[in-house]
């Protein structure tokens, strides 16, 4: 990966641009390496989850576009694209098609600060984390613009429930992260992941951060409006929540953003508790130099594709919350256990217990 | 040259979005206006190096309050007609007050950068200066005071709101979820032994 | 690790206050008593804190956001007692009213703490928050009897003009750091007397400041919400907000006003003169027209801080020591002029007009003689306490060359006293409306009130322990 960034910094260093420019296109074409395989992985996500809730439910799921149906997210992809958008009576049109591009923009900028392997991240600022919160708080305006432009209770309805989900979870979570910023002592998150570079897995913040990784994934869980915190969408209630008058390609456009949001929650938490790109193998004698104890972008990969896994396993095996279950785990639950376990990193930084100690 | 050219860019949109506020018709709007002016200042921020109080703008004001504010506002059933009555009523003082305040602050402005030497374009941070660390580093020192302060004004902002709107209504069914947790099986299954044919007490 | 001494009272209070929180949270209505106990118990031990680690000379701490002296720890002492009274009263009253949960003596010591964090704080954004501790607090008591649409309304109007005022005071403060540099009180000092010259934004740094200070005193005309909030709270409350922050405004205005901008006294002097005479004017030509005590005693209040005021335009060290005897005296009185109204009300009927006070006479002879020694103390008869309260703050004024002031402030104070005698007039020569009762009250509740105006009637008669005391601590 850095190989071929530098070859592109060469090649673009040829035409001899001015500094500005050349970052401009340099830049943009590490944007484009991040986003065009987000998307695929995005369409291949849900074909996934079909087949996979498809297993576990003992059906089979999609198989008959292309082999084993796996030209079936391509198929959808253009069926959506085909469909007309039809704009609801009396919405508020400006603000109606605004709604899944700030959903897609806070979901794509985010990947900005996302480290895929030691040297390759498109902005490797400070204040990382920081970015990471703000950006992915900025996401429930898409929901609650999505509901109210729509002019439809259902809709409305549902923008509601998702936004307050939303806000309540986030909170649960940005205490999560304090969590990891005081073991990483850095907001940047290729640092935070290069803090966990141990001898073994052992370096890696989730054994002492349990508590905080638990509460980060189901907050993410709850983030993302997935089940089994997913009454926003309720389908038996208000059928589908705040996309339901959305239809076509700006329905698509919903679809997406919550597909890139769950990887990456994935991302992120493989970064801040897994170790990120570092080898679950590293240290175990006679894999060392070998591809299998040496850290990459594909152990990054692996780990990432479990967690979306158990995205979808817990879509297929737990019921859903009722919504003031969901208000009570976050505020009553995951807040006070957040809390309590800062207190105990405290204690355990200042008694140089665990990977504290110097 | 680029810095000052985003500086132009987000500072008008950011008097766009300030007029919009003011100009809108529709609250929902306003609000939503308000959300593009704290973004817009947040980018100035982020301009002035000062990314930590620029990210924190868009977490709390943007991901949160204005999220709870748009909330209220939706759910509010405002008369817009009559809420724009006033309107040219109180104009000419709202004029004059904006007048008065620009003043003021133009004055001290001009004041500062006439009688004080130390005000100078700052110098650009050091690489590897971490504004977050900077800030971090005098809030739990020089200011650990009152910082420790503004968090009794929250604390007491919790107690007075709940005192002032809690109330426990009679009758109210709440599910206690230690309790459900702690169920056994014996407590809700009893095995009866049905002896087929004959009748059983239940 | 900073030095914690001269925070001790604080830090103690804030502990005090989550323990009573946690406390209080797991009590039944039956045995909220312990959480009265309790927050009397902080108080306490707070002020056996604050002897404990008086200052014999200022010390600042926190690199410098407090500063221990001995004016602080006396101010804090005198804000203790007068706290420690008010929940005293305030119990019977609370139980019968149905009001008698924690979280009043919550709030309240919430508010003892802003109360205390202002007296002792050396920065502008100290000062600022320990003000916003207690007004929030006192928002919050207001709307207290939540069944009550009047209290309601008037913690509204509280709330709106005490946010206008507190941004006003900030935009003051901005200004002043606009132009210094500093928000550090003794830092500000230093400049001001190093710069003589005043120019436009400091000048406009210092008017929005003293509109904030007036505002928390209530000066003309900045007193809008005061009659309405005095009316529109509980007794209880009205009690608080009568006594205590007054100690709270005193310190606020000798931080900013003496302390840090000193130096531009001679450009303050007028505006506070102003500020003086308008609110003995207003205050007591107002007060003859109301019917109703508690918005009369606001109206009262109003020509008090004229009066305290007063010894701020002098500005002198007299001057400064009188106007801190009258306020701390005055917190006393008004204490004990609200607890007498507590004393009469009874289930479901506040003892708040000033026909309930008919013929007390014949009711409780007793505590009709304490109304009217409470009475005296506030029109100014010798020999009780309010008369050499403003005796002292007169000859200050006139010692500072301003002749007119005192002679304004001695007229109106002739005007006032008729509405103070109406009241003994009403307690000894009319007869009681027919379906009054006994008094009712706790035996604790009448010895203390007892002790409290009796007080009055010996600082009246030997002040100058108490004076000295003042001059001391603020030299």
């Amino acid at each position: 990966m850095t190989a071929l960034i530098d070859l592109l910094d060469r090649l673009i260093g040829v035409i001899g641009l001015p500094e500005f420019l050349h970052y401009v296109v340099l830049t943009s074409i590490k944007i484009v390496l991040v986003l065009v395989p987000l998307i695929i992985a995005v369409a291949y996500f849900t074909y996934a989850e079909r087949k996979i809730i498809g297993y576990i439910q003992n059906r089979l799921g999609p198989n008959r576009v292309g082999w084993y149906g796996l030209l079936q997210p391509f198929a959808d992809t253009l069926k959506m694209l085909l469909k007309e958008i039809v704009v609801p009576s009396n919405a508020s049109p400006f603000l109606f098609f605004l709604a899944p591009l700030l959903s897609l923009m806070a979901a794509f900028a985010v990947w900005a600060v996302v480290p895929f392997s030691e040297n390759f991240v498109i902005a490797d600022i400070d204040a990382g984390l920081l970015y990471v919160l703000a950006l992915t708080s900025m996401g429930v305006y898409g929901v609650i613009i999505a509901g109210w432009a729509s002019n439809s209770k259902y809709a409305f309805l549902g923008a509601m429930r998702s936004a307050a989900q939303i806000v309540a979870y986030e909170i649960a979570m940005g205490f999560a992260l304090v969590g990891v910023l005081m073991a990483g002592g850095s907001l940047n998150l290729s640092a935070i992941v290069l803090a966990q570079e141990g001898t073994s897995v052992l370096g890696w913040f989730v054994w002492p951060l349990f508590p905080l990784f638990m509460v980060y994934f189901i907050s993410g869980l709850a983030e993302t409006n997935r089940a089994p915190f997913d009454v926003a969408e309720g389908e038996s209630e208000i059928v589908a929540g705040f996309h339901v008058e959305y239809s076509g390609i700006a329905f698509g456009l919903f679809f997406l953003a919550e597909y890139a949001n769950m990887i990456l929650i994935t991302a992120l938490t493989v970064i801040f508790f897994f170790g990120g790109w570092m080898s679950p193998f590293a240290g175990i004698p006679g894999l060392d130099g070998t591809f299998i104890g040496q850290s990459s972008f594909f152990w990054m990969a692996i780990k990432m594709a479990f967690f979306m896994f158990c995205f979808l396993w817990a879509r297929a095996t737990f019921p859903r919350y009722r919504y003031d279950q969901i208000m009570r785990l976050g505020w009553k639950v995951f807040l006070p256990v957040t809390i309590v376990w800062i207190a105990v990193e405290g204690v355990m930084v200042a008694a140089q217990i665990g990977p504290w100690a110097a | 040259m680029v810095t000052t050219l985003l500086f132009y860019a987000f500072a008008s949109v950011l008097i766009i979005a300030a007029v919009g506020v003011i100009a809108s018709k529709n609250p929902v709007h306003s609000a939503l206006f308000l959300v593009l002016a704290f973004f817009e200042s947040a980018m100035l921020w982020l301009l002035m190096e000062a990314e930590f109080l620029a990210v924190v703008l868009v977490l709390v004001y943007v991901g949160a309050v204005m999220v709870l504010f748009l909330f209220v506002v939706m759910m509010l059933d405002i008369n817009v007609e009559r809420m724009r009555d006033g309107y040219t009523r109180y104009l000419p003082l709202g004029l004059v007050v904006a007048l008065v305040v620009i003043l003021e602050i133009g004055h001290v402005i001009w004041y500062r950068s006439q009688n004080l030497p130390f005000l100078t374009v700052p110098e650009p941070n050091p690489e590897g200066y971490s504004n977050t660390r900077e800030l971090g580093s005098v809030l739990y020192t020089e200011y650990v005071y009152a910082f420790e302060l503004a968090s009794v004004v929250l604390l007491l902002a919790i107690v007075a709101a709940i005192t002032l709107t809690m109330r426990k209504r009679p009758g109210l069914k709440v599910q206690d979820v230690a309790k459900q947790v702690a169920v056994n099986r014996d407590d809700r299954v009893r095995l009866v032994k049905d002896d087929a044919g004959t009748e059983t007490e239940t | 690790m900073p030095d914690f001494t001269p925070a001790a009272a604080e830090i103690f209070l804030i502990g005090a206050i989550c323990v009573v929180l946690l406390v209080d949270v797991f009590l039944t209505d039956e045995q909220r008593r312990l959480t009265f106990r309790l927050a009397i118990l902080s108080i306490v031990g707070a002020a056996a804190c604050s002897s404990y680690f008086a200052a014999t000379e200022s010390v600042t701490g926190f690199s410098g956001s407090i500063v221990a002296d001995p004016m602080s720890d006396l101010l804090k002492m005198f804000a203790y007692l007068v706290v420690a009274l008010v929940f005293l009263y305030s119990r019977d009253y609370l139980v019968r009213a149905g009001l008698f949960k924690g979280e009043f003596f919550i709030l309240g010591l919430f508010g003892l703490l802003g109360i205390v964090v202002m007296i002792s704080a050396n920065s502008m954004l100290t000062l600022y928050l320990g003000l916003e501790i207690l007004s929030l607090s006192l928002y919050a008591l207001v709307a207290f009897n939540r069944n009550s649409a009047t209290a309601a309304e008037s913690a509204m109007k509280y709330f709106v003009l005490g946010a206008i005022a507190s941004g006003t005071l900030l935009y003051g403060i901005s200004m002043l750091y606009g132009v210094t540099g500093t928000i550090r009180l003794d830092e500000l000092a230093a400049y001001f007397t190093t710069t003589a010259t005043l120019d436009v934004p400091a000048m406009l740094g210092l008017a929005f400041v003293i509109v904030g200070v007036a505002f928390k005193f209530g000066a003309v005309p900045f007193h809008m919400w005061l009659p309405d909030v005095y009316e529109g709270a509980p007794a209880p409350v009205t009690l608080f907000i009568g006594s205590a922050p007054k100690i709270a405004a005193f310190a606020l205005a000798w931080r900013v006003l003496v302390e840090a901008l000193g130096g531009l006294h001679d450009s303050w002097q007028d505006m506070i003169a102003l500020l003086s005479v308008l609110s003995l004017a207003i205050g007591n030509v107002v007060a003859i027209a109301q019917t109703n005590l508690k918005r009369m005693l606001a109206y009262s209040t109003i020509s008090h801080v004229g009066f305290i005021l007063m010894g701020f335009v002098a500005g002198t060290d007299t001057g400064l020591a009188s106007a801190m005897f009258y306020t701390v005296t005055y917190a006393l009185t008004s204490a004990a002029a609200f607890g007498m109204i507590i004393l009469l009300s009874r289930k479901g009927f506040e003892a708040e007009r000033l026909e309930d006070f008919k013929g007390l006479n014949e009711r409780s002879p007793w505590f009709a003689f304490m109304m009217l020694i409470v009475m005296f103390s506030m029109a100014g008869v010798p020999p009780f306490v309010g008369f050499y309260a403003k005796l002292v703050v007169l000859e200050s004024v006139i010692d500072a060359g301003m002749l007119w002031l005192a002679i304004a402030g001695v007229a109106f104070a002739v005007i006032g006293a008729f509405y103070y005698l109406r009241v003994v007039w009403y307690m000894y020569f009319d007869q009681p409306a027919e379906n009054e009762v006994a008094l009712d009250a706790d035996l604790d509740l009448r010895v203390v009130l007892s002790a409290n105006v009796l007080a009055l009637l010996a600082l009246g008669l030997f002040p100058g322990g108490l004076l000295d005391l003042c001059s001391r601590v603020l030299s």
